[in-house]
């Protein structure tokens, strides 16, 4: 596999999840559980967009053929998007997407620190600037997952329930394949083994802090390298979707 | 340049996009095309988009040919640039300016015992409120000893 296929690739695994994401969080505008809380998850959403946005941007410009940021996020169907199973989980109730928040942030805490140390300019300078953002959602999730965890019998069985349902699906955030292989022979990408292990130490301190248990793994899925997703992502894209599909190039 | 610090933050009107680091060159060409490179503040910060079209509109009504913007996404923007008399007035604007360095230095789990001095009273009887405000940059707070809330510019 050529470099430059390869960093496309891996541009869209990382932009894509953050898209998906932020427009799960999205979903929370005007629900959420108090309005401090409210704001909280729209601005998390908010840096996911823009992170987002910068990697498409680098994607589009190795794709060439007039491929721009807003034709990556809205034009593919889903098999071609490559976002991890864990970000187009639904919400939920408040604990399970705070649950999702820690486990997804701590995960791009981990990743992010690593390209800082990438050959690749710019994905140094992304994660430079987006690390200094997660570490803020992973604050943010983690103080209300040790509050909830902690807070009555009713807060607890949820958080519980929430973090029973949500493990089986962090197997796939840390799948490598070719693309993972050559990046990591060029110094560009990480082992994502070693995400792997600091990830777990960090969800690992939290949960203990929350006195969550962490679960066994059972009916664990995957496949998001390959494009293969759970039932949401159509329903996500549908709504997503929608206005450029019905007037395509439409403008703000 | 100069003429680029007649630009506001959208936002926070009494500082300029110059004072917030936003700017981070200024070339001008033999045909008065003028090229300017910023750096984004925060990555889905809607105020980047107002920028770009401040900046092209007040150095075309200046006699620029052409305008191009670029963006350089390295070195990562940061609230150590700000400098002392851009801190003050955002505290006398109401907003606690940032207090410590980035906060990529700052432990993970720490940043509830942070106290930060109050841009009205000037005490530091303060507690946090929210980590994430009406706009990217910005936590909400609220100081016990003149019962007002505040907005408190964050470290970034």
């Amino acid at each position: 596999m050529k470099t430059q296929e390869a960093i496309y690739q891996y541009c869209l695994r990382i932009a894509d999840s953050n898209l998906i994401l932020a427009q799960r969080l999205a979903e929370w505008c005007s629900r959420g559980p108090i309005l401090e809380e409210d704001l909280a998850m729209t601005n998390i959403s908010l840096d996911l967009f823009g992170q987002a946005e910068t990697l498409y941007e680098y994607a589009a410009t190795i794709k060439g053929d007039n491929a721009t940021a807003d034709s990556l996020a809205f034009l593919r169907v889903e098999r071609e998007y490559f976002n991890r199973l864990i970000t187009e989980q639904p919400n939920g109730d408040f604990a399970v997407t705070m649950v999702r928040e820690v486990l997804f942030s701590a995960y791009q805490n981990h990743l992010y620190e690593a390209l800082c140390k990438s050959n690749d300019e710019m994905f140094r300078g992304f994660a430079e600037k987006a690390i200094k953002e997660v570490r803020y959602h992973l604050r943010h999730s983690s103080e209300w997952v040790i509050r909830l965890g902690g807070g009555t019998e009713e807060s607890k069985v949820r958080s519980q329930a929430a973090l029973n349902e949500l493990w089986r699906f962090t197997v796939d955030m840390f799948e490598m394949d070719e693309v993972d292989e050559e990046l990591i022979s060029m110094g560009i990408a990480p082992d994502m083994k070693e995400i792997n292990k600091s990830w777990m130490k960090t969800v690992t301190e939290v949960f203990t802090e929350a006195e969550l248990h962490i679960p066994d793994l059972n009916n664990v899925i995957k496949g998001s390298n390959k494009g293969i997703h759970t039932e949401h992502l159509g329903h996500i894209l549908s709504e997503m979707q929608y206005l450029q599909r019905a007037f395509p190039g439409a403008t703000w | 340049m100069e003429l680029l610090e007649l630009i506001p933050d959208p936002d926070i009107p009494v500082v300029s996009i110059v004072e917030l680091g936003i700017v981070r060159g200024v070339a001008v060409d033999e045909n008065n095309k003028v090229t300017v490179t910023i750096t984004p503040t925060y990555s889905g910060c809607p105020a980047m988009t107002v920028f770009k079209e401040d900046i092209k509109e007040l150095l075309l009504k200046n006699g620029a040919e052409d305008v191009e913007i670029k963006i350089a996404h390295s070195p990562t923007w940061s609230t150590d640039w700000l400098s002392g008399s851009t801190r003050e007035k955002l505290r006398a604007y109401g907003i606690a300016p940032p207090e410590s360095n980035s906060s990529a230095s700052v432990p993970l789990f720490s940043s509830s015992k942070q106290k930060i001095i109050c841009p009205h009273c000037g005490n530091t009887n303060s507690r946090l409120t929210s980590q994430f405000g009406s706009t990217p940059c910005k936590s909400l707070w609220y100081c016990d000893s003149c019962l007002q809330p505040f907005e408190y510019f964050k470290c970034y």
